[in-house]
């Protein structure tokens, strides 16, 4: 019985831990021209430069542009965090106080899904308001979103684990992970009409299932059932989080 | 008294460096513990350890009796912890800074707001609560570094190197408010290699050399290490006899003449001082200075990270 006690007071204290993460990294990080840049802007530029002289009608394109821009903003947080306080020194004195490390790093990526869950209102009340798309199956669209943020951001963690001189090389690195999965997760074009080899890699991205959870919220047909995406997602967050555990546990080993 | 910190055969290599090799040792409660050492020593890799930033790669260390390995969460919980630079998140306020801190390790809110606001003003930044840490001096920095220290209530507080490259001031303030809080019960490691503040605030101290422990005792404990270090200054009024014959005084080891000044080295400068007299009255010379001096903690350092040194060379 104390034994039971002991650990539900561990636990209440580590996810106080990753609330005070999260508080910090929306008071620090959110607004970072980095994060500005790759999570905000990238999203609107690479939708015009999809839209803009290409017969498609207007609604047809809102679920894309919904995933991709939850990808970006989820994902651009957890990239930034831990670069920047390692280069500032901070994160010494966050792995000195009496939080573990999975603490820390669960605080950075709901921080990220926060941020990208947050923002991603923005497409879709923009695709509500300016064109006839709308939502026919809303559990399925919050489900693409929250699980979509929660991997989107899992993977940003992850990739934040090498350690790096400045910021700006872990986010090309992200870049370098980021982009080719965009093409070949059925964001500008729908699955099913992608060449076979990209049909071969698309399960690979959680873009993939997150975006068709989406479409399929608003009322567009799926490529993947929706019970085996919500599956799959739920699996990259644990997968990428115990990865970005796993790594920055190791890095943190070598004094890095 | 018990022991608060234990080190046992504490080890940390990167790669085939070594920066800290073995090192053992412990600290009661209430002690304020020096840890000493040249650039390179190994001071920052073993606080490091203790304080879980960095795991260790051989040996054991506990904080009150826990692990800093095995129950880390818990060995972490009683530390509060000042890194050599004062990394404080630039962007955010100073009161954000300290309430940053506390709320990590779990401080209720009205506990937290009442004693960051009662640090503040002991330390000087009361009215700078809302001015962001970018706009504030490495001084101040510091400063704000040990309120979100102690903002923690921690049972044992690390400084690593608190006042390196400080105003005096900001100096002065911290090692008042140091050898306070130690004075009313709290546990404090302290690492420098500035001596004279080593030797002003600590009971006890440890001088690491090369990642090794070279000597671990008070300050006067350390300096019956070197005896042989403690010398009679001694002047005459015109010229004196030469060095060579007050060397062979039966309680003098070696004589040095730096201009118009000798130096006697001896394990017994009363007894030399009173030679020293007697051969001048013989003489009929006239003493102009004469006094004893013992080693200053500078000179053993010196002493023994030299003598390490020289061990570790080729």
């Amino acid at each position: 019985m104390i034994a039971h006690t002991e650990r539900a007071h561990t636990w209440q204290r580590q996810a106080h831990g990753a609330l005070v993460i999260i508080k910090k990294n929306a008071l620090l990080h959110y607004l970072r021209p980095p994060v500005l840049i790759f999570g905000v802007l990238f999203p609107v530029f690479f939708f015009l430069a999809f839209k803009m002289g290409r017969p498609i009608a207007p609604e047809a394109i809102v679920p894309g542009m919904v995933a991709m821009a939850l990808w970006f903003t989820a994902s651009a947080v957890g990239p930034l965090v831990t670069p920047w306080e390692r280069r500032a020194r901070t994160y010494e004195r966050l792995i000195a106080a009496p939080v573990s490390l999975r603490a820390i790093l669960a605080g950075d990526v709901l921080s990220g899904a926060l941020f990208g869950g947050c923002l991603s209102v923005v497409p879709v009340a923009l695709g509500l308001s300016l064109t006839d798309a709308s939502i026919a199956r809303p559990g399925l669209l919050v489900c693409g979103i929250v699980l979509g943020a929660l991997s989107f951001a899992s993977l940003g963690v992850f990739l934040a684990a090498p350690p790096a001189s400045s910021p700006s090389n872990i986010m090309l690195l992200s870049n370098l992970v980021r982009l080719p999965l965009l093409f070949v997760s059925g964001i500008f074009v729908p699955i099913a009409r992608m060449p076979g080899w990209a049909r071969w890699v698309a399960p690979i991205s959680p873009l993939s299932y997150a975006g068709d959870l989406i479409r399929c919220g608003f009322g567009q047909p799926a490529y993947f059932p929706a019970w085996l995406s919500v599956l799959l997602l739920v699996a990259f967050t644990a997968a990428l989080f115990a990865g970005a555990c796993r790594f920055h546990r190791m890095w943190r080993a070598k004094g890095l | 008294m018990s022991a608060v910190i234990e080190v046992q055969g504490l080890t940390r290599r990167f790669g085939s460096l070594t920066a800290v090799d073995h090192v053992a040792f412990s600290i009661e409660e209430g002690e304020l513990f020096g840890f000493l050492g040249p650039n390179g020593a190994g001071k920052t890799t073993t606080v490091r350890m203790l304080t879980g930033v960095l795991e260790p790669s051989e040996g054991t260390a506990s904080i009150q009796g826990h692990e800093v390995r095995g129950e880390a969460l818990l060995s972490r919980a009683h530390l509060g912890v000042v890194p050599e630079e004062a990394n404080v998140y630039l962007d955010l306020s100073v009161w954000r800074n300290v309430m940053l801190m506390a709320d990590l390790h779990g401080i209720p809110r009205a506990e937290r707001v009442r004693e960051g606001a009662r640090l503040l003003d002991a330390l000087g930044l009361g009215d700078r609560r809302k001015h962001k840490a970018r706009t504030l001096s490495k001084g101040l920095r510091q400063r704000l570094m040990l309120c979100a220290a102690l903002v923690t209530h921690p049972a044992i507080l690390f400084l690593d190197e608190p006042t390196s490259g400080l105003d005096v001031q900001s100096a002065r303030l911290i090692r008042g408010i140091v050898s306070e809080l130690n004075r009313d019960g709290l546990t404090v490691f302290l690492t420098t290699h500035n001596m004279a503040e080593a030797e002003e605030m600590c009971s006890r101290l440890a001088i690491i050399n090369h990642g090794r422990i070279a000597a671990i005792d008070t300050p006067d404990g350390l300096r019956s290490v070197v005896r042989t270090s403690q010398y009679v200054e001694l002047r005459f009024d015109g010229e004196g006899p030469p060095a060579e014959e007050l060397a062979a005084l039966p309680a003098v080891s070696r004589a040095v003449a730096e201009e118009a000044t000798l130096r006697l080295y001896t394990d017994a400068p009363g007894r030399a001082a009173a030679q020293a007299v007697r051969l001048a009255d013989d003489r009929g010379l006239a003493i102009a200075h004469l006094c004893t001096r013992t080693p200053s903690l500078e000179d053993i350092f010196l002493h023994l990270t030299a003598g390490r040194a020289e061990e570790a060379q080729p």
